[in-house]
């Protein structure tokens, strides 16, 4: 596939698939994406995201020695799967030596992954310097597992990578129950007999093949976005464990198909940063628009608190202000609280659209019967919560942090009954901060 | 409690009840070199409310721990039901302290409580409707029935202590380990866990309670053992749970010793409230 051929395909060809090379390349890449947004789940979850990234340095070692070893035994070093297999076994003694160092030394997991982390990544170029310098090294493409090299995919990679996502879909699918317990409690799981180190051992051998299929896709410096850029975006999405799964493999997905799909349009760009870059985005998407505690959801709902609080104190200080119907000018209204007439005015222009208060004459306010009733209400509420605290905080002080508004529905037909009772008798409670105008 | 021969050449049976559903022998723990429990020697009898109080650091979780073989033991065994834990364990609930999660995992509360049944299932099998009806009912008996399908960081600190020990009731045990169900907890928690916790007992079933609230012993337990890094007395509340034993258990400690003191005060008055 030269750069000239792909910078002349249409849109089209590329987003049907009518080209045999992207297609292989799209393909392979979507199904890369969706397995790491599974793999990236299990990690997240576990709180070993970073240590998907050690695993993946680890590799270089291991594919530089299996080439070493492959062109010992008289064959070219260029094999595939041959280099896999390096990639694996270094990746997995990566795994299994940061929690044993962990235990030798007792060091923290930080300085232990970046000991094992640079210590073997480092070793790796130091193999590649030698590999180089062998007749024939040059060409062997050892690089490409660096920086990935998506272009060059061939069918049998695509294949290799589907399959490998059909085996790590199916694993954590089949294990879900049993990683769901993992992740959330390893004490409990280990209480009830599971074998925690086999557990984690399942894990850990899902998170390598993902990264082994994924390094010649986007080389493994960057994979480990791929793990952990989609998980991390399901968070926003999904309240529970297999919802988290299929959203990041969705998310992930998409951006491999996304991604490679504009890399084969524009052909300059490198597919692998294109993915991630894509990743990245469906991550600020998320984090901001997500349904769960994306960011505009939780600004929303902190105005409209902000909102109703304001309201309520506004209604109040009208009713208590102006002794009931009376008209109230804003310089009175500013009096009850430590508000700026600035304030005031917005908070009466909302309250006047909202039909509670009307203007009478210059710069005098008062509440229409609407605005009356609903300030008596939101007054008596806040004496119900008040008597509430008193009386019967002691058996669920959790409900005391609602909105006034919200009385009759958090506290059942029998208490609001008492509590009225005890509104009508009340002489006893203590003064509120604001005098209580026409509330009895 | 007379000290005989060696556990090695100790005929079993001679000096502890050998059906006890707790039955530890000379246990010693120790983390690397430091020893957290020493030789501790303990039976707790069928059908007993049993708590373990200490000072902080007296190892009460660690031989919580130990009984379930989550930390080694350095010498000496633990029975369950006369048997080794590992032949035991659909027999045993565990009640993990509620601080050793993270709680803004993406479950939902059912989903937790469901994982007291996983014990009989194995790795391959999902959770079927079976288990959660049962996980729902035993979140009924914790009356967490309307928050099943919330995600359990919406959950008050009480609730989703509740839900572990709905989750232990899940488990259908014969046998309770619960390491400090009442730490920060409302006082609407505390009593629906003391009222699962007497159900359990008159069911038959034995519990044993890491307990922080020396106040709390008389009224809530039968069985008292007294630790702090030894087993400085353990038996009927009545006479395990004295000023003495537990000024030897707490040292110095005056403030606790208060409180015991007042504790036991309303024990003498006859007012255990355990009846």
């Amino acid at each position: 596939m030269t750069n000239g051929a792909m910078g002349e395909r249409g849109l089209l060809d590329v987003l049907l698939l009518q080209d045999y090379n992207t297609t292989v390349v799209v393909l392979g890449t979507t199904a890369l994406g969706l397995a790491a947004g599974f793999a990236g789940t299990l990690l997240l979850l576990r709180k070993r995201a970073l240590l998907g990234d050690v695993v993946s340095h680890a590799m270089l070692p291991g594919v530089v020695a299996a080439f070493m070893v492959m062109r010992g035994l008289g064959g070219s070093g260029k094999n595939l799967f041959g280099l896999l297999i390096g990639a694996t076994i270094s990746g997995l003694i990566a795994a299994w030596l940061v929690p044993v160092l962990r235990r030798a030394s007792g060091l923290k997991d930080d300085a232990i992954m970046g000991i094992v982390l640079g210590g073997s990544f480092g070793l790796g170029i130091a193999l590649m310097g030698i590999a180089l310098n062998t007749p024939g090294g040059n060409q062997a493409g050892l690089e490409s597992f660096i920086f990935g090299k998506t272009a060059s995919m061939i069918r049998a990679d695509a294949l290799l990578i589907g399959w490998g996502a059909v085996v790590v879909l199916a694993a954590t699918l089949l294990l879900c129950k049993e990683f769901r317990l993992l992740c959330f409690d390893e004490q409990f799981a280990a209480s009830i007999g599971r074998r925690v180190d086999l557990l984690d051992g399942a894990l850990m051998l899902i998170a390598v093949a993902v990264i082994v299929i994924g390094l010649q896709a986007v080389g493994l410096i960057l994979v480990i976005a791929l793990l952990i850029i989609p998980a991390s975006a399901a968070r926003f999405w999904s309240d529970g464990f297999v919802p988290s799964l299929v959203v990041a493999g969705t998310v992930g997905a998409a951006s491999g198909w996304l991604g490679s799909t504009i890399s084969a349009l524009e052909a300059k760009l490198p597919a692998g940063a294109v993915i991630v870059l894509v990743t990245g985005g469906f991550f600020i998407v998320s984090m901001l628009a997500g349904t769960r505690r994306g960011l505009i959801l939780r600004w929303i709902q902190a105005a409209g608190l902000r909102r109703r609080v304001r309201r309520q104190h506004l209604l109040r200080a009208m009713l208590e202000a102006g002794e009931g119907v009376g008209s109230v000018t804003i310089d009175m209204v500013c009096g009850r609280r430590r508000w700026t007439a600035q304030h005031v005015r917005r908070q009466l222009r909302r309250a006047q659209s909202a039909g509670e208060v009307l203007r009478s004459s210059a710069g005098a306010w008062h509440l229409t019967p609407s605005g009356l009733t609903a300030a008596r209400r939101i007054v008596r509420n806040h004496r119900l919560w008040e008597l509430f605290l008193i009386h019967h905080a002691d058996i669920a002080p959790s409900h005391v942090d609602r909105d006034a508004d919200l009385v009759e529905h958090v506290l059942d037909a029998p208490l609001m009954a008492e509590l009225e009772a005890l509104l009508e008798a009340d002489t006893t409670l203590p003064s509120s901060p604001h005098p209580l105008g026409g509330v009895t | 409690m007379p000290r005989g021969l060696p556990t090695a050449t100790f005929p079993r049976g001679a000096e502890h009840d050998d059906a006890a559903p707790l039955s530890i022998h000379d246990l010693t723990v120790a983390w690397h070199s430091k020893p957290v429990l020493w030789d501790v020697d303990l039976d707790i009898p069928k059908g007993q409310l049993a708590c373990i109080v200490g000072p902080n650091g007296a190892g009460k979780s660690t031989l919580i721990k130990a009984c379930l073989d989550l930390v080694p033991a350095v010498s000496g065994e633990v029975r369950v039901f006369g048997e080794p834990y590992r032949r035991q364990r659909k027999r045993v609930g565990y009640v993990p302290q509620r601080e050793s999660v993270d709680w803004q995992f993406p479950v939902s509360a059912l989903d937790v409580v469901a994982m007291g049944t996983y014990g009989r299932l194995g790795w391959l099998q999902p959770v079927g409707r079976k288990q959660k009806a049962r996980a729902m009912q035993a979140m009924e008996r914790v009356s967490l029935e309307q928050y099943a399908h919330r995600q359990i960081s919406q959950l008050s600190g009480g609730q989703q202590q509740r839900v572990f020990l709905a989750r232990a009731l899940a488990q259908d045990a014969d046998l309770y380990l619960m390491d400090e169900p009442f730490a920060s907890v409302d006082a609407a928690t505390e009593q629906a866990i003391v009222d699962v916790l007497r159900t359990l007992r008159s069911d038959g079933k034995t519990v044993v309670v890491v307990h922080h609230d020396l106040q709390t012993v008389p009224e809530y337990f039968d069985w008292a053992v007294l630790l702090n890094m030894r087993v400085v007395a353990a038996g009927p509340v009545d006479d395990a749970f004295t000023a003495d034993n537990l000024r030897a258990t707490y040292g110095g400690r005056l403030t606790l010793l208060d409180q015991a003191a007042s504790a036991l005060g309303r024990l003498a008055s006859g007012d255990p409230g355990s009846a």
